[in-house]
């Protein structure tokens, strides 16, 4: 069935709470129903907490927006019940290539190993995953979504932060004990607190065209420096389910943006890339310009700041909507013990340490290739020059050729929640890393396997028993049987007894060499915010 | 550590040969090349600490009289 979900228009519904007599309470309000608000709200609720969700629209994206989601992004996609509508529907790819004029220089494979559920990248509209985030919403009895719901005030109180709710009939209040403010690069709950997100702007703007067309080009990412169809600036293409191609122009900082959105100058440019005689229709056209800026810091309070609200970057590296679906999945489950009482709420300061510092590592890297795409003074531009030049024939000028480095989850390695290793170990896997996927037998998955909530990961002939803790914990014993194919002892570096302990978000906290239930205890302590 | 002691076996051929790469080209055109040049001899070298401190070296004692063309901005 195919399902419109750009045309989608919501229905306003009036609640009960705007003709209460007492202040509604409610222990989770998250504002904003885009990607981050969406994934924050079914992550919350799949821990069993009533969530109510506040959207100022009725409606979901308008255009494809952030098309790129990267493998991390799909799997927590997996853990919240959607990842195989979304890669099903999305069109799947491993491989960029960056050509100089009329020449191949570089390519990349974003997953160059087998053994992943997921691929490095899929291309998918933002109204997709918005829509198939919808549905799973939806099947959630713990979520309640309010549209034409615009939060117009927030006042802080002892024991929760006042909402003050603009609807079609008017205005009303309500009580949450915490708010995540998911609304976006223009958040006005930013604005209504008085808090600003402050960085650099780039002097550049880009056309975005989406056309629909039938079209034999291969699905890789495929950039253009200088090409003869479009000169002296760069191109990006992208393939999108439905035959719809996203192609990205350079225009330059004196491009009249209202002229260059009209349809008279954007068929022409896409003709030059296409040939004369391609047909296609346009789907899409924005003309942007970006920055990389932050918040200085992302929980205020009572009130968490996630996604585009707390940081933005360039398009360049598909490190925005990613990004914000990992800020989601760190403050879900941190939210989640507060609110049970089973953490105290400290625990929300590490959302604030952990994601700040995932903000920077992606605005480092953004700015790194906005800097060589968008050269910032005529040194850069022949520096960018010579390296383009020099990856015809040298080698490691093809490693600094810069078009994007392409969006990878953060490691939290200075995190409060850590426990530092007393063992020796090799390899990725080290406290605060992503837990890394691995095929098992029958078709099954180590990252299905672990799930969410904490877990025990062991690797041994039998599963240790673990004492009751004051933490829920799951044991997920991996027998060398289940690991046919040895992966998963190779990416985790273990032997018989080797004992992981994995965040309900899937970052690695700890790990030893022998199942020890004191340290485990002491570890779980720890990454809980009481240790 | 970053050689600044004689290490040019012949340093006039050296100087001659740099000058003439050089030769006729415009101010962009020598741009190019010096680039080219720099890209070389840092993949070369490799050493990251020897790199920061030649361009330590060759920065010293310059004011800015130039602006980057970015914008700070407050959202």
């Amino acid at each position: 069935m195919h399902i419109d979900y750009q045309s989608l228009r919501f229905e306003y519904r009036r609640s009960p709470d705007q003709s209460a007599a007492q202040l509604a309470h409610h222990p989770v309000v998250v504002v904003g129903a885009g990607p981050v608000g969406l994934a924050t709200a079914i992550d919350l609720a799949q821990s069993g907490l009533r969530v109510l969700l506040l959207d100022d629209d009725r409606c979901l994206s308008n255009g494809s927006r952030a098309i790129c989601f990267a493998k991390r992004t799909l799997e927590i996609f997996d853990r919240l019940g959607c990842g195989d509508r979304m890669v099903e529907k999305g069109v799947t790819w491993n491989l960029g290539r960056v050509f100089h004029r009329d020449d191949p220089v570089y390519s990349f494979n974003l997953l160059p190993e087998g053994g992943h559920r997921r691929p490095a990248f899929i291309n998918l509209q933002q109204y997709y995953v918005e829509g198939f985030l919808l549905d799973r919403a939806g099947a959630l009895p713990e979520i309640e979504i309010r549209w034409n719901n615009k939060v117009a005030a927030l006042g802080p109180r002892e024991d929760g932060v006042e909402l003050t709710v603009e609807t079609p009939e008017g205005e009303y209040r309500i009580l949450a004990e915490y708010v995540v403010a998911a609304d976006g690069a223009r958040s006005p709950i930013r604005k209504a607190m008085g808090l600003e997100s402050k960085g650099r702007s780039f002097r550049d703007r880009f056309l975005i065209a989406d056309v629909r067309m039938k079209a034999d080009f291969p699905a890789e990412r495929w950039f253009w420096f200088d090409p003869p169809f479009h000169p002296n600036q760069s191109v990006l293409l992208h393939s999108q389910p439905d035959n719809i191609w996203r192609i990205d122009f350079q225009l330059g900082w004196d491009a009249d943006p209202e002229e260059e959105r009209k349809p008279e100058r954007v068929i022409p440019r896409v003709r030059a890339l296409l040939g004369k005689d391609a047909a296609f229709e346009l789907e899409w056209v924005s003309v942007y310009t970006f920055s990389c800026l932050r918040m200085a810091r992302f929980r205020h309070g009572r009130v968490i700041f996630a996604g585009d609200a707390a940081h933005g970057v360039s398009p360049f590296g598909a490190r925005g909507a990613n990004s914000g679906i990992q800020d989601a999945e760190n403050i879900a489950w941190k939210l989640a013990l507060v609110l049970r009482g089973e953490a105290p709420e400290t625990l929300l300061d590490s959302y604030d340490s952990e994601r700040v510092a995932a903000a920077d590592e992606n605005i480092l890297n953004s700015t790194r290739s906005t800097d060589f795409i968008t050269p910032k003074n005529e040194s850069s531009r022949a520096f960018r020059d010579a390296v383009l030049d020099l990856a015809k024939d040298c080698a490691f000028a093809r490693r600094l050729v810069n078009s994007g480095r392409l969006s990878l989850p953060s490691t939290y390695c200075g995190s409060p929640l850590n426990t530092l290793d007393a063992d020796r170990f090799e390899g990725l896997m080290v406290p605060g890393a992503p837990a890394l996927d691995a095929p098992l037998r029958d078709g099954d998955w180590l990252l299905r396997r672990l799930g969410g909530g904490f877990t025990l990961l062991h690797f041994g002939a039998a599963s240790p028993v673990m004492p009751e803790s004051e933490t829920a914990l799951r044991v997920v014993n991996i027998t060398p049987e289940d690991d046919a194919e040895g992966l998963a002892a190779t990416r985790y570096d273990a032997r018989p007894g080797t004992t992981y302990l994995i965040r309900p978000d899937q970052h690695v906290c700890a790990r030893w060499r022998r199942f020890d239930p004191e340290a485990v205890r002491a570890a779980l302590r720890r990454a809980t915010g009481r240790g | 550590m970053l050689n600044t002691e004689p290490n040019l076996a012949a340093p006039d051929d050296f100087y001659e040969a740099l000058l003439a790469i050089h030769q006729d080209l415009t101010p962009e055109q020598a741009r190019i090349v010096d680039a080219r040049l720099i890209l070389l001899l840092s993949n070369h070298i490799g050493d990251m600490a020897v790199l920061r401190q030649a361009m330590e070296r060759a920065r010293q004692g310059i004011t800015p009289a130039g602006q980057d063309a970015t914008i700070t901005i407050r959202a």
